[in-house]
């Protein structure tokens, strides 16, 4: 009985479940990242990532392509993340009720189009999602293969997207500037850079990240969209972020970790679910990310200048 | 010869407040220009308008003839103007070398080309002889390497014109020495080198002319080879500044005493504290010496009520206190200056007569009866405070974190003066201020003294302690050392002691 616990490690299914239930985490924890390390907490995750579920799903659904989808999304996204940097970084509102209420504002957006076009529906409607992309021969490699290459191409994005944010945050002159921007702005400016130009183009490419998340759950995980789909994973990213220690490598670890929680979870109840209540499953991801979080963030530094408007030509 | 920069008729005001009226002046190549004013005199505004951060109301400024482009910093940078702000703009998490290179390419550019960078910033460092590892971390640098990096950074933008905003502030001796010599190579390298300070010394021996500002205003430039200690001083404040003369006061009955008072705390950071025996008469001022770190700020606390002490007994007045608590050391007329007064003395984002009526909550005059506010009454108290005491302001409702560092400390020092403190604990109690206001903070302690008070200074400056004070204790690793009586003492001796020798 206590070896079955540990032979679902040795399944192949167990391990593309979790890179499966981590994309959009790693989407939602990359855009979250590149908000805070410019200094802008953006609340606003769990909205946009319900507004680009249902907007990438709906276009497709509206006879759009699959890649077609994903851009709308992300450009819906995008669109909220600047709604978002108006308030906070241009008007200097507060980070956290600003948050709040695109959250609010994003997913009502979402639903209320949703029974716009599509009034009478009571079954959702389905689309056909993603397909799954078997790469040549990596694919073959028994175990390996089912487990990491026999994912759909969205999947295969999500990945390539940790690499792109990394290089863009280590590597370029923008990356600098986001890092300085969330850390001492008064320093970005004196370098002659503008900060709120800086924290705005941040913003927004961290929220069309999130919308991407969002859509990832209609169009590759499922085929199609429900009120509630999100179900609090834009909170798990909010979180995942001080777990990574606003490190991109680290928010991939992170989402990987939870998703392998998640994954093990619904693996465990099947087996012991005669003798112990399913919900305390359900709650076991939870509770290690806790613990996790807990260890994890005692030596974390925030980026200094988080939560803090930047007002030009204020004495500092 | 044109000068390099060419400054016009600069005026900027904040509403009420006129920070700069009809600046002008110039500066040639190949020469240090220092701008020596008070806290508030409008320097820092100044060098903020040229470099970009702020728009005059009105003026020109020239650079290489060229019309600076006011409030666009990054204009100003191109021109070949650079400036190291007295709170560096560093940005921790990132190294030397990435501190250096932003900004430097277009902001949305593929890549950094660090090696390019490095290689220039590694010619730098050789040339102007300023030794910085490019991939240390900003945040584990010292305060006199983050200046080298700041210095660097305007270098590598090929700039001509170096402004340093109070470079000295935050320097040990031997560093500022440092920076001097920095300054002088650079000068002999052919660029030009703007010099703000209040420390009269330092811009002596190292500008070849002084600008003075005042109230806003340039009131007056001397060639620093023309120029003298005392000229410039009464320049910089409008008048002759008089220097309070020490004259010999009475001494009476004992007022403190410390038997044997040892601090043992949970936290490894703090120094222990063994043993000490102190005794302090009304009429004397006590100086306790030291470097920083070597217990002085427990010591503040215990003689103040904020720390209790683990062994040994501390009497006021003869009795020995046993509520350890800042209130009961006020209620025994004990008054507290403390080291950080921005921090720990006021608030600096309530009024100016709120800071003030904040320690008197025992008084019905402020708080009647029922607990509310005598609005009137505090007006008053707190107008009266002020005017005694020379606390310049623009309203009693102003928020208190706009005054000047030395109004700061008259208006801390007299709130407490008004109480008829019995003993006075005075933590640096001249730092960062400027002669005018370093020459009126010591004619207030000096009068307390002349009342009868007994003073406890604790400083790093030993010029000061010794001018002051009666008698001398240094402070190490915990322990203090014997009295000594400052008439009688030296500068050696007690430089022995603070090295850690004779105790």
């Amino acid at each position: 009985m206590i070896l079955e616990f540990f032979e679902i490690f040795f399944t192949a299914g167990f391990w593309a479940a979790t890179i499966r239930i981590a994309c959009p985490l790693i989407f939602a924890t990359l855009g979250e990242v590149i908000c805070e390390r410019s200094g802008v907490l953006n609340l606003g995750i769990e909205g946009i990532m319900s507004l680009g579920a249902m907007v990438g799903w709906m276009s497709v659904y509206l006879g759009a392509d699959l890649y077609s989808g994903i851009f709308i999304a992300a450009l819906t996204g995008a669109l909220f993340g600047l709604l978002h940097a108006i308030f906070t970084v241009y008007l200097g509102a507060s980070q956290h009720v600003t948050g709040i209420g695109i959250t609010m504002f994003a997913s009502s957006v979402g639903f209320f189009s949703y029974k716009l076009i599509l009034p009478s529906s009571t079954t959702p409607p389905k689309i056909i999602p993603f397909e799954k992309l078997e790469i040549p021969f990596l694919s073959e490699i028994p175990f390996l293969g089912e487990a990491l290459f026999q994912h759909t191409p969205f999947t295969y994005l999500a990945f390539f997207s940790v690499i792109i944010i990394f290089w863009l945050l280590n590597s370029t002159p923008f990356g600098l500037s986001i890092k300085m921007a969330g850390e001492n702005p008064m320093a970005l400016e004196a370098q002659g850079i503008d900060v709120l130009l800086v924290r705005t183009v941040s913003v927004i490419l961290g929220s069309s990240l999130m919308a991407i998340g969002g859509a990832y759950l209609t169009m590759s995980a499922f085929d199609a969209f429900y009120f509630g789909m999100i179900n609090g994973r834009g909170w798990i990213a909010i979180a995942l972020v001080i777990f990574a220690a606003w490190k991109p490598e680290r928010a991939l670890l992170g989402a990987l970790l939870f998703a392998g929680l998640d994954a093990y979870q619904v693996r465990a109840q099947q087996l012991a679910g005669a003798f112990i209540p399913y919900q305390f499953f359900l709650m076991l991801p939870f509770f290690l990310s806790i613990v996790a979080m807990i260890i994890a963030s005692k030596r974390t530094r925030y980026p200094k200048a988080l939560l803090i408007p930047f007002r030009r030509g204020e004495r500092h | 010869m044109n000068p390099l920069l060419k400054v016009q008729s600069i005026s900027k005001s904040f509403g009420d407040l006129t920070a700069n009226s009809e600046i002008s002046f110039e500066v040639n190549k190949g020469e240090v220009l220092a701008i020596l004013g008070e806290n508030g005199a409008g320097k820092t505004t100044l060098m903020n308008i040229l470099f970009g951060h702020y728009m005059p109301d009105n003026g020109q400024i020239y650079f290489k003839n060229n019309p600076i482009k006011f409030g666009n910093t990054r204009h100003t940078i191109s021109l070949g103007v650079g400036m190291v702000h007295q709170h560096f703009t560093l940005a921790d998490n990132l190294s030397v070398l990435e501190n250096i290179i932003i900004g430097q390419k277009s902001l949305f550019s593929f890549s950094l080309s660090k090696k390019t960078a490095l290689d220039k910033l590694n010619s730098l460092i050789e040339k102007f002889s300023l030794p910085i590892d490019p991939d240390a971390m900003v945040s584990d640098l010292s305060v006199s390497q983050k200046q080298r990096l700041e210095i660097l950074k305007t270098l590598y933008k090929d700039c001509e014109l170096l402004i340093l905003d109070e470079p000295t502030a935050a320097l040990t001796p031997q560093e500022t020495e440092g920076l001097f010599k920095t300054i002088k190579n650079m000068v002999n390298q052919g660029l030009s080198v703007i010099l703000i300070s209040h420390k009269l010394n330092e811009v002596l021996s190292v500008s070849d002319r002084i600008i003075v500002l005042r109230n806003g205003k340039k009131v007056g430039e001397k060639k620093t080879a023309n120029a003298d200690y005392k000229s410039i001083a009464s320049m910089i404040v409008g008048k002759e500044i008089s220097y309070p003369k020490k004259i010999k006061s009475k001494i009476n009955r004992e007022v403190l005493r410390l038997e044997m008072v040892s601090y043992k705390s949970d936290h490894d950071l703090d120094v222990k504290i063994n043993n000490l025996n102190l005794k302090l008469y009304g009429g004397e001022i006590i100086g306790i010496a030291g470097v920083a770190g070597n217990g002085q700020q427990s010591l503040a606390k215990l003689l103040t009520g904020h720390l209790k002490p683990t062994e040994g007994k501390i009497f006021i007045n003869q009795n020995e206190v046993i509520d350890s608590s800042p209130k009961n050391f006020m209620n025994q007329k004990v008054a507290y200056i403390p080291e950080d007064r921005n921090k720990d003395g006021l608030v600096g984002d309530m009024s100016i007569w709120e800071n003030i009526i904040m320690t008197e909550t025992d008084s019905i005059k402020i708080f009647n009866q029922l607990g509310f506010i005598n609005s009137k009454n505090s007006h008053d108290q707190a107008l009266s405070i002020c005017k005694t005491n020379d606390v310049r302001l623009q309203k009693i409702d102003q928020p208190a974190r706009l005054l000047s560092g030395g109004n700061v400390q008259k208006l801390l020092i007299g709130k407490w003066l008004y109480r008829k403190p019995q003993i006075i604990i005075a933590c640096q109690p001249t730092r960062g201020l400027d002669e005018g206001a370093i020459a009126a903070v010591h004619r207030m302690i000096l009068d307390a003294r002349k009342d009868g008070n007994g003073v406890v200074i604790i400083g790093e400056d030993l010029d000061e302690l010794l001018s002051l004070s009666d008698k001398i204790c240094v402070m190490y690793n915990g322990h203090l050392s014997k009295p000594l009586d400052t008439l009688k003492t030296d500068k050696l001796t007690i430089g022995m002691l603070m090295s850690g020798k004779g105790f």
